[in-house]
């Protein structure tokens, strides 16, 4: 197995201090919102995570289709790892907008189109690993999971475009303005600032996961690959 | 005037769960490649053995 690539020690260390400076940011520079108090700072690192999750799993998609057309390994394996921290983050998403829910809509959980939608796409991702895992063909697996990538990711569109096409309660971030948008949401220049900065930090994060994750998958082929030797 | 609610509980608890959750999957990405090493490791050894055999 290769060293650690020093871009990479580069990246873990960039990922670090930014993600500290965004913590930062929403705790001491971001102002407070003058009707949710606190619990709106949630909405920064909620919106990045959501904004992390679907972007891993059209990373996953685009590796899917790639594995097909190819046919090699280390297509899989990235489709593979982005559809890990893909996991990841969306859960992260969901957790964090039922903590933002609860002072605000007076409820954990509603069946709103968003939230039902965004879990949807999670159970989608969760029942791809049980398909792999369920698969002992390594081959197989590889094709099964990139056609199942490919197809599961129809319900990110549909999980991002909920709140356009339902009625709901969930508000629109990107393009509030829009007249077809339920909820507006409008933010100060330092939300404005606190908000992309705390998407561009989860972006390199999602890179840095995604490098060390792809490094594991194969490590875990190699050993896989001896294993197989040493038996025949 | 009324000031914001009162909402610090769930502001805590919102970036706990950030916090834990993305360190337990950090945690994972370590506890899995140091074990699937020490797995490469001792499979390289077997198959010297076998060689030298």
């Amino acid at each position: 197995m290769n060293a650690k690539p020093k871009l990479l020690t580069v990246l873990d260390v960039v990922a670090a201090v930014m993600f500290v400076t965004a913590v930062s940011l929403v705790f001491f520079y971001a102002p407070l919102e003058r009707v949710m108090g606190w619990v709106q700072k949630v909405f920064y690192f909620h919106v990045a995570s959501a904004w992390v999750g679907m972007l891993a799993f059209a990373v996953a998609a685009l590796f899917g289709i790639l594995y097909l057309v190819k046919k090699d390994v280390k297509y899989d394996r990235i489709e593979f790892a982005a559809i890990e921290v893909g996991i990841v983050f969306a859960l992260l998403t969901i957790v964090t907008g039922s903590i933002w829910a609860r002072p605000i809509w007076n409820a954990w959980w509603t069946w709103d189109p968003r939230l039902t939608t965004a879990t949807i796409m999670e159970l989608v991702y969760f029942a791809y690993l049980m398909l792999r895992s369920g698969i002992e063909e390594p081959e197989r697996r590889a094709r099964f999971g990139a056609v199942y990538a490919i197809i599961g990711f129809l319900s990110v569109p549909l999980t991002f475009f909920s709140i356009r096409l339902f009625r709901t309660i969930h508000p629109v971030v990107i393009g509030s303005n829009d007249p077809g948008a339920e909820g507006a949401f409008d933010m100060t220049p330092r939300m404005l600032q606190t908000f992309m900065f705390s998407l561009l930090t989860f972006s390199v994060g999602f890179v840095t996961l995604l490098w060390h994750r792809v490094r594991l998958g194969a490590l875990s082929d190699r050993v896989e690959e001896l294993k197989l030797k040493l038996q025949s | 005037m009324e000031g914001p609610a009162n909402t610090v509980n769930y502001f805590v608890a919102g970036y706990a769960v950030i916090f834990v959750v993305l360190a337990f999957y950090l945690g994972t990405l370590i506890v899995r490649w140091r074990n699937l090493k020490q797995d490469e490791a001792m499979l390289a050894e077997l198959e010297k053995k076998e060689a030298q055999e």
